[in-house]
């Protein structure tokens, strides 16, 4: 093992003369290494930014993404991690903190072990001076001379409120590694803010101006803000369930008269058992040997409007299981009917059953007109299915009953209705 | 598959066999957001995954992802385009790290956000430009309900040997349909071994993101104290530190793209159905496929000799492909877009003359459109 106590591994860092960011670096190490931190149980993530250029002067673990995501990706570190002895430090700018704003609140509100020290120096350094999202009212940056006539984000209120466990704003001047160290070896997710400027362009820019005014004018309080909160455990997942544990076998106990591959479409209103009659039918048809495909489909509100399911059966593989012109098609309602008008109109053959409360379509199909709504509007699809069973051939109605049974709907569903009105028909 | 009784037919869908699939091989992490028609790998990570969980966004859930890597994970997400295309620059960013991952891309109808619940195959050309350089990104194309186990396997010892993010693509009809099938049919999977860098002189450990023996660098997470590491999706030498564009980080560069070039043999996968004498090659992926397959057989039982091939690594292209087209006097490519993008992607502008398509917008393709092109 290589032991380092030093967190920095040199006392020149890379940026311009008097920029807060270098304080912000020596701070931090000072920080760490008053805690007895092994740099190596020390996860640095930095962004894009001046500040970023930081990471190789650490003799921490060192993660270098993109501009504005390092509090995501900290996160991700954070998740995984899985430790409370190591330590996940964000380095991020105001410029990141604007961009990536979204994972520094989700973190918060996690409420994630780590610490998000965010390089307020009110301006797009790297980039040349331009305004950020957290650059103060008035202030002067290379994209607005006049002073920006915006107020900016006040990252710690927002921190606190998204449920940080510790938020706190300092200026970066001097020696300020105590308040830090309070960050870090804060349990759940800290975020201080640390007031600086650019003497590139903020000073260039602001002549005259002293950095506590800026921040006082601005509005923005010196503190520490507090959430009495629990660090994010890991809540979900540790049991898992093998996906094919509960999917039922189906062995072939019925036969099939079916010679040719089969289109079927069911359709009905939602809420009416559409999508419950073609599981049956697929079942049904497997228990018979048959090869089945089965989809859905439905409006994005799931709860009205129409209902289809689309079914191919087949005595031998299916490949292909798009449905052109179907050779069936059981519509038990208005709204099936009006969204299969076109298919029906299409077909040359084969057989249309239809509710007979509704007004028979254009259609070179065989008509079968049936009472299916008679047994109750939320089991007219899977009366349909019964139906056609019966009057095709296709498969048994004992095939249907078995699966009922199998699924252990048998109390859910009208059986006995069922029965009845089958042997009506 | 010891779970279910001998020759015993089940009615599923692929995205159980791929989610199922991937955690076998040693997936371990999924990081969801809501997309249609991506939804069901979703409910079914958040049941078999030993970590899920909800990310605020598409940028977020690749970030969270790479975080994870980082740490040993080997995470999952599975998306649609508009999904996808905020994941690009983070994805870059793992291609950069060299952090393995596994996105699952379930097409629909776009541009933009297109239709949600209609199928298409419309993406491949986007994946094949996605890395800036245009360096190739591993991507896996499933045809039919055992590739949805057997590639997603592979797509995890892909990106874990690899080191890099690889892309499992399939579409709306794909995943979202049930068939009646046997699960004791599928191969039993063995999990991922992943190669971890150990130390030879422990107290001077140096580990560098590139230097070893081999193309791919070996693992050292971030959560041991053995040794430094640096991973950095900045341009960067060995040591995993920034650098303009000096020799070293330029080879570190290079050699991402060849790792993938050269590894590619490895992770080569197709279906070659050769009928002797032929002179018709139909080429289909994806959906498309099984219409293919149908063709196919209509064709032969008419009498008119076809041959079969469905790539299955569709990026980077396998060398094998050209030289099956070759063989032919005419080619029939079939998918579901109107601008045939993997001819686009084998041939550029310069199309030979025998080369056909069969196209469709919002609608699959069926047998007959491409037993038309054939005869
Ligand atoms: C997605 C993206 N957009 C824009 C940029 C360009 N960019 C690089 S650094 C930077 C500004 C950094 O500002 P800040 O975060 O405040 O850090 P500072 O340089 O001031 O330390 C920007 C906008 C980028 N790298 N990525
Ligand atoms: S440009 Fe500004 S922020 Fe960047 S290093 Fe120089 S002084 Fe610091
Ligand atoms: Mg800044």
């Amino acid at each position: 093992m290589t032991i380092h106590t030093a967190i920095l591994n040199t006392d020149s860092l890379p940026f311009c003369k008097g920029c807060g960011h270098d304080l912000i670096a020596k701070n931090t190490a000072k920080a760490l290494e008053k805690m007895g931190y092994d740099p190596l149980d020390v996860i640095v993530v930095t962004d894009i930014g001046c500040h970023g250029i930081i990471d190789k002067c650490l003799n921490t673990h060192t993660v270098h993404g993109l501009h504005g995501r390092s509090a995501a990706l900290g996160a991700g570190i954070a998740f995984g991690v899985d430790n409370p002895n190591k330590k996940v430090i964000v380095f991020i700018g105001d410029g990141g903190s604007t961009i990536g704003l979204q994972h520094i609140m989700e973190a918060a509100r996690l409420n994630l072990p780590m610490t998000v020290v965010v390089h307020n120096n009110f301006l797009y350094g790297m980039t040349g001076g331009q305004t950020s999202g957290l650059t103060p009212q008035g202030f002067n940056t290379t994209t607005s001379y006049e002073g920006n006539p915006y107020a900016g984000y006040d990252i710690c209120a927002l921190s606190h409120t998204a449920g940080a466990t510790l938020t706190s704003r300092i200026i970066g001047i001097g020696d300020y590694s105590d308040k830090l160290a309070v960050a870090f070896g804060t349990k759940g997710f800290s975020l201080i803010e640390v007031m600086e400027i650019c003497p590139s362009y903020g000073v260039k820019l602001n002549p005259k101006r002293k950095l506590k005014e800026i921040v006082e004018e601005a509005g923005r309080e010196i503190g520490e803000w507090i959430n009495k909160r629990n660090a994010f455990e890991n809540q979900q997942g540790r049991k898992t369930n093998n996906l094919f544990a509960k999917v039922p076998d189906i062995k072939k106990v019925f036969n099939s008269y079916l010679k040719h591959p089969m289109s079927i479409i069911l359709s009905g209103s939602a809420g009416e058992g559409v999508q419950l009659a073609a599981t049956l039918l697929s079942e049904a048809s497997i228990r018979s040997g048959l090869s089945v495909t089965q989809k859905g489909s439905y409006p994005v509100t799931v709860g009205v409007g129409f209902s289809t399911a689309e079914l191919n059966l087949s005595p031998e593989e299916i490949l292909f299981h798009g449905i052109d012109v179907p050779d069936v098609v059981v519509i038990t309602s208005a709204d099936g009917l009006a969204h299969n008008k076109a298919r029906i109109k299409n077909m040359k053959s084969g057989k249309l059953f239809i509710d007979s409360s509704l007004t028979v379509p254009e259609t070179g199909a065989e008509i079968i007109a049936h009472d299916f709504r008679s047994i109750g509007a939320r089991d007219a699809s899977i009366y349909g299915v019964f139906y056609f069973a019966l009057k095709s051939g296709i498969i048994s109605t004992e095939s249907l009953f078995k699966t009922i049974e199998e699924k252990g709907l048998t109390d859910k569903l009208p059986m006995e209705k069922i029965k009845v009105k089958l042997a009506e028909a | 598959m010891q779970e279910t009784t001998k020759g015993a037919h089940t009615l599923v869908d692929a995205s159980r066999l791929i989610i199922e699939g991937l955690a076998r091989a040693g997936a371990d992490s999924f990081i969801g957001y809501p997309i249609t028609p991506a939804n069901l790998l979703y409910a079914y990570s958040s049941q078999r995954m030993p970590l899920m969980l909800p990310a605020p966004d598409e940028i977020t859930t690749i970030q969270w992802m790479t975080g994870l890597a980082a740490t040993g994970k080997v995470p999952v997400t599975a998306t649609s385009f508009p999904g996808f295309a905020l994941m690009v620059e983070s994805i870059n960013m793992a291609y950069m790290m060299e952090l393995p991952m596994v996105i699952i891309l379930v097409q629909r109808l776009g541009p933009a956000t297109g239709t949600a619940t209609c199928g298409a195959q419309g993406d491949l050309l986007l994946l094949k430009g996605m890395i800036s350089g245009g360096h190739p990104i591993p991507v896996l194309c499933t045809s039919n309900f055992e590739d949805s186990w057997e590639l997603s396997e592979k797509a995890v010892k892909m990106s874990v040997e690899l080191r890099t993010p690889v892309v499992l693509l399939t579409s709306k009809e794909e995943v979202m349909t049930h068939k009646s099938f046997q699960l004791d049919k599928l191969n039993d999977i063995i999990p991922v071994e992943k190669k971890y860098f150990s130390c030879k002189d422990k107290n001077n450990c140096i580990y560098k993101s590139y230097g070893g023996d081999g193309l791919v660098p070996d693992f050292l997470p971030v959560t041991q104290n053995d040794c430094q590491v640096r991973i950095n999706a900045s341009t960067h030498d060995k040591m995993g530190i920034l650098q303009h564009s000096n020799d070293e980080s330029m080879a570190n560069t290079r050699r991402l793209e060849d790792k993938n070039l050269h590894c590619l043999d490895n992770y080569t996968f197709y279906d070659y159905d050769e009928q002797k004498g032929a002179d018709n090659l139909i080429i289909s992926f994806g959906i498309t496929a099984a219409a293919a397959k149908n063709a196919v057989n209509k064709l032969r039982h008419d009498g008119i000799k076809t041959s079969l091939l469905i790539p299955k690594t569709l990026l980077p292209v396998p060398k094998q492909y050209l030289e099956i087209i070759e063989k032919y006097s005419r080619v029939v490519m079939a998918e579901e877009n109107i601008n045939n993008q993997f001819g686009d992607i084998l041939f550029g502008m310069n199309k030979p003359e025998k080369l056909r398509f069969v196209g469709n917008l919002g609608k699959m393709i069926t047998p007959q459109q491409i037993i038309q092109e054939v005869k």
